[in-house]
C-alpha cells in the first residue's frame, strides 16, 4: 500500500473509498461490540452474510460490523441505513426476513422494533429511542459508522483530517494552546486539565519524551474506554499522534487490560494499519515528524491505573505508585517527560482540532467542558454507555434516558466514580454531572461509572463491598491505605454481623479522614469515600444494623434468616432443586422447609422461586 | 514443560527486563500458570533476579502461580454485578462444585475465579466460563451450565 505523504493523497485516498462504495443502496450495521457479543450477535452477522450471498445482493449491500453503539441491554442490534431502521434483540432465524422483507422490499419488521417500556410505544428509527434522543454523542455516534477493523471506513467519515491539519497548518505551541482554550480536562478520573499538562511536558527539558494512553480501565461499573477503543481505535491514535507532535514525542505506549482481549486485537490491528499507511511511523504526512505507537497488556492491577504505577508497570516491575513531589510530566517513563492521558481524553483531541477549542467549549458546565460518556448500569431499565453534556442533571440520566428502575421499584442511590467516588441520594438527583458538583458532594464523576441502585441495596453492603474491594487492590506500599482499609473493612464487617456499637460511627469517620490525609495516591487518598458518602447520606441504615440489629434492605447476611410461607409454595421443589447446600426438603406438591442448621443464607432459593414464597426474616 | 517450549515467547525479548510482564503474559496463556521452572528460566534469559520475576508474578492478578482446572468459570463481581446479585451467583458455583473462589477441584475439572470487572457492566451479572461470556445469569443458569460441561467432559472421557 502507498503511504499518505500530503493531505491531498489522504483527500484523494478517501474519495476513491467513497467512490468504490457508490454502488451501495443500503448498509445493514450489526454491533459486535463486547456486550452484543455476549448476546451472540457473531452468529447473526453469519446468518445475515449468508442470506446476502443467497438472495444474491451483495453488489449492492454493505455489511458492516462495529463496535458498541452503547445500548447493550438490547443486544444483538442491527440498523438497517440510510433509513437508521432500528432491530433490538436480533437471532439468526431473522435474518432471512431482514433481507427479503427490509433490505428488497422497504418492509419494516414490526416484531423486532424497540418498543419504549414507558409510553409502549413501537419505535421504528434509531434517532427516535429515548435513550438516544436525550444524549450527545460527539464520541459514540462515531462507533457506528465505522468498523473496528477498517481504516478505510475511519478516512470515509473524515479520520485523519484533524491530524493533516495539525500537522499541515498549526504550530505545536498553536496546537497546546487549542487544547488549553477548550477546557478539556482529563476523564480517566482526576479531571487536571489535559492542555495544562501538555503545556507543562512540553516546555520540560529533554529531547526524549514520552506519551501514554490510560486504557488500564480498572473502575469496577465503567467500560465507556473499552468501548471506545474496541469500536474506534483510529479515533484515539489519532488524538495520541497529534499530542505526541504538540508535546515533541516520538514514542507512545498503550497500556490497555488484559480483560479486554477485544480492545487488544483490534487495537493491534489498527496500529498496523496505520503504519502501513505512513500515518504511524517515520515523516508522517511528509513532515519531519516521526512516531509510533507499542501496546503493553496490563497484568490486572486496578492500582496501575494511577499514572506512576502504570508506568513502573510498562518498565517490567510491580505496580507501585511513587510520590508526586516531581510530576511525571518532567520525570515520567524512564525519568523522562511523559504526558498520560485516558482514552476518552485522547478521543476527544481530534474533535477539538478540527472543529476547534470555541465548539468544545460551548458544551458542558463552567468548570467542566464538552461531554462524558457515563456507563449506566445497575438497578435500570435501560442499561448501557450514555454520552451527555458535562453538567446534565444525574435525574435527565437516571429517568429520561435509563427509564428509571424496573419492576416499579424505587430508586435509592446512585453510585458515581468507582471505588474512589461515592454514593449520592435521591434527594440530591438535581445535582449536575460534572467534576466540580460531585466533588462538593462528596463522591466525583471519575471515569464515568454510574451505578443505579434500589430499595434492595443496602447502603452498609456496598461500602463493605467496596472496602473488600480496596483491600484486595490495595498494592500495600503505604501504610495508610495498606492497615487503614484494613481496619476498616473489619468495622464495617462488624456492624453488618451484627455486631456493630454506635462508637464504630465516629471511629470510622476519623479513620477515614486520616486515610484520606496521609495516603499515597489517589487510590489509598479516596478509599474512604465509599464510607463516608454513605455515612454522610445513609446513616440511618448503619443505626439499623447497630441498635436494632436489623439489616432494612435484607442483604446482611448474619442478620437475617429465611423461612418458607406456607401459603404461597406450591411444593414444586424449585428451591429444593437449586438449594447448593442441600437445606431444604419437602416432597412434590406439598410445603417445603429450610433446615436452619444447614442454611448458609445464600438467598439462592429466594431468587429461584416463582411465587415469592421465600421470606427473608 | 522443557525449557525450548518457551523459547518462541522469549524470542526478540532475551536481555530486555522491561519485557517481563508481555512474557509472563504469553506463559500465562500458553500454559494456563507460571511454574517454578519457568520463573526461573525467565530470570536466566532475560537477565534478571529470578525475585524481580516472582515478585512481578505474584503482583499481579492476570498470572496464577498454580495450574489451573480444565475449565475455568470466572464471575465477575464489578459493582453493576454486585448490585444485581454477584454473589448469588458465586455462592452458586462455590456450593456446586465444593470449592471456594480461587481454588480447583480436586478432579482438576474446574478452576472457581471472581474478577473485578470484564467491563459488560449493561448485561450484568456476568459469567465467563473459558472464553465465552453469559450474561444476565441466575444461580439456575449457572447450575445448568456446569452440569452440562460436567456431561460432556464425561461424555468425553467415554469416548476415549
Amino acid at each position: 500500500m502507498n503511504k499518505i505523504k500530503t493531505f491531498k493523497e489522504l483527500e484523494e485516498f478517501r474519495n476513491k473509498i467513497i467512490n468504490n462504495r457508490k454502488n451501495n443502496t443500503s448498509t445493514i450495521v450489526v454491533c459486535g461490540g463486547t456486550g452484543c457479543k455476549a448476546s451472540r450477535s457473531k452468529d447473526v452477522i453469519d446468518a445475515l452474510k449468508k442470506e446476502i450471498n443467497q438472495q444474491g445482493i451483495s453488489e449492492s449491500v454493505h455489511l458492516r460490523t462495529t463496535g458498541c453503539h452503547g445500548f447493550c441491554e438490547q443486544g444483538p442490534l442491527v440498523v438497517i441505513e440510510p433509513k437508521n431502521i432500528f432491530y433490538c434483540h436480533v437471532s439468526p432465524d431473522d435474518a432471512e426476513e431482514i433481507i427479503s422483507k427490509t433490505i428488497q422490499n422497504n418492509e419494516t419488521i414490526e416484531r423486532l422494533l424497540y418498543i419504549d417500556p414507558v409510553t409502549g410505544k413501537t419505535i421504528e428509527t434509531e434517532t427516535e429511542v429515548p435513550f438516544y434522543k436525550s444524549q450527545d454523542r460527539q464520541i459514540l455516534s462515531q462507533n457506528r459508522q465505522v468498523d473496528p477493523c477498517s481504516i478505510d471506513d475511519y478516512i470515509a467519515i473524515g479520520g485523519y483530517n484533524a491530524l493533516g491539519k495539525a500537522l499541515l497548518d498549526i504550530s505545536p505551541q498553536s496546537i497546546v494552546q487549542e487544547v488549553i482554550d477548550s477546557g478539556l480536562r482529563g476523564r480517566g478520573g482526576g479531571g487536571f486539565p489535559t492542555g495544562r499538562k501538555w503545556a507543562e511536558c512540553r516546555e520540560a527539558p529533554g529531547n526524549e519524551k514520552y506519551v501514554i494512553c490510560n486504557a488500564d480501565e480498572g473502575d469496577p461499573g465503567a467500560y465507556m474506554d473499552r468501548c471506545v477503543l474496541e469500536g474506534n481505535p483510529h479515533l484515539v491514535l489519532e488524538g495520541m499522534i497529534i499530542g505526541a507532535w504538540a508535546i515533541g514525542a516520538n514514542q507512545g505506549y498503550i497500556y490497555v487490560r488484559n480483560e479486554y482481549p477485544l480492545a487488544v486485537e483490534n487495537v493491534r490491528i489498527a496500529v498496523k494499519q496505520a503504519r502501513d499507511l505512513g500515518l504511524l511511523g517515520e515523516n508522517i504526512f511528509g513532515t519531519s515528524f516521526s512516531f509510533d505507537i507499542e501496546i503493553a497488556r496490563g497484568g490486572g492491577a486496578f492500582v496501575c491505573g494511577e499514572s506512576t504505577a502504570l508506568m513502573a508497570s510498562l518498565e517490567g516491575r510491580v505496580g507501585e505508585p511513587r510520590p508526586k513531589d516531581v510530576h511525571t510530566v518532567i520525570d515520567g517513563l524512564w525519568h523522562k517527560p511523559t504526558t498520560l492521558n485516558n482514552v476518552e481524553t485522547w478521543a476527544n483531541i481530534p474533535n477539538i482540532i478540527q472543529k476547534g477549542s470555541s465548539f468544545f467549549a460551548s458544551k458542558g458546565s463552567k468548570g467542566s467542558k464538552g461531554t462524558k460518556i457515563l456507563a449506566l448500569t445497575g438497578c435500570i431499565k435501560n442499561t448501557g454507555l450514555v454520552e451527555v453534556e458535562m453538567g446534565t442533571p444525574i435525574k435527565t440520566v437516571v429517568y429520561d434516558i435509563g427509564g428509571g428502575a424496573p419492576k416499579g421499584k424505587n430508586i435509592k442511590a446512585v453510585q458515581t466514580g468507582g471505588p474512589s467516588g461515592g454514593c449520592i441520594p435521591v434527594d440530591k438527583f438535581d445535582l449536575p454531572l460534572d467534576f466540580d458538583a460531585l466533588y462538593d458532594a462528596g463522591s466525583m464523576i471519575g471515569s464515568g461509572g454510574v451505578v443505579v441502585m434500589d430499595e434492595n441495596t443496602c447502603m452498609v453492603d456496598v461500602a463493605k463491598y467496596f472496602l473488600n474491594f480496596l483491600q484486595d487492590e490495595s498494592c500495600g506500599k503505604c501504610v495508610p491505605c495498606r492497615l487503614g482499609v484494613d481496619r476498616m473493612l473489619e468495622i464495617i464487617t462488624e456492624i453488618s454481623d451484627g455486631r456493630g456499637k454506635l462508637e464504630h460511627i465516629s471511629l470510622l469517620e476519623e479513620l477515614g479522614e486520616t486515610i484520606s490525609y496521609t495516603a499515597l495516591c489517589g487510590l489509598g487518598k479516596t478509599a474512604a469515600n465509599a464510607v463516608t458518602s454513605t455515612l454522610n447520606y445513609f446513616k440511618e441504615e448503619y443505626e439499623a444494623h447497630i441498635k436494632d440489629k436489623k439489616c432494612p434492605a435484607g442483604v446482611c447476611q448474619e442478620l437475617i434468616s429465611y423461612s418458607i410461607d406456607p401459603e404461597n409454595c406450591t411444593g414444586c421443589g424449585v428451591c429444593l432443586r437449586g438449594c447448593p447446600h442441600e437445606a431444604i426438603t419437602g416432597e412434590k406438591k406439598k410445603v417445603h422447609s429450610i433446615n436452619l442448621e444447614l442454611c448458609q443464607k445464600c438467598g439462592i432459593c429466594r431468587s429461584e422461586c416463582k411465587f415469592e414464597a421465600i421470606i427473608v426474616n | 514443560m522443557s525449557k525450548t517450549s518457551i523459547d518462541s515467547i522469549l524470542e526478540g525479548r532475551r536481555s530486555q527486563p522491561n519485557q517481563l510482564i508481555e512474557v509472563l503474559q504469553d506463559i500465562q496463556e500458553k500454559y494456563g500458570y507460571i511454574s517454578e521452572e519457568n520463573m526461573f528460566t525467565v530470570s536466566k534469559e532475560l537477565g534478571m533476579p529470578v525475585i524481580d520475576v516472582y515478585s512481578v508474578a505474584s503482583f499481579y492478578k492476570a498470572f496464577s502461580l498454580k495450574p489451573r482446572g480444565k475449565n475455568v468459570i470466572t464471575i465477575c463481581t464489578g459493582t453493576a454485578c454486585h448490585v444485581r446479585g454477584a454473589k448469588l451467583i458465586l455462592n452458586q458455583a462455590s456450593g456446586q462444585l465444593g470449592i471456594s473462589s480461587g481454588e480447583m477441584t480436586d478432579d482438576g475439572q474446574f478452576t472457581v475465579e471472581h474478577v473485578n470487572c470484564i467491563g459488560a457492566c449493561a448485561l450484568a451479572p456476568v459469567v465467563t466460563e473459558n472464553d465465552t461470556c453469559h450474561h444476565h445469569m441466575t444461580p439456575g443458569k449457572l447450575r445448568k451450565l456446569i452440569k452440562s460441561i460436567q456431561k460432556k467432559d464425561t461424555e468425553e472421557v467415554a469416548n476415549e
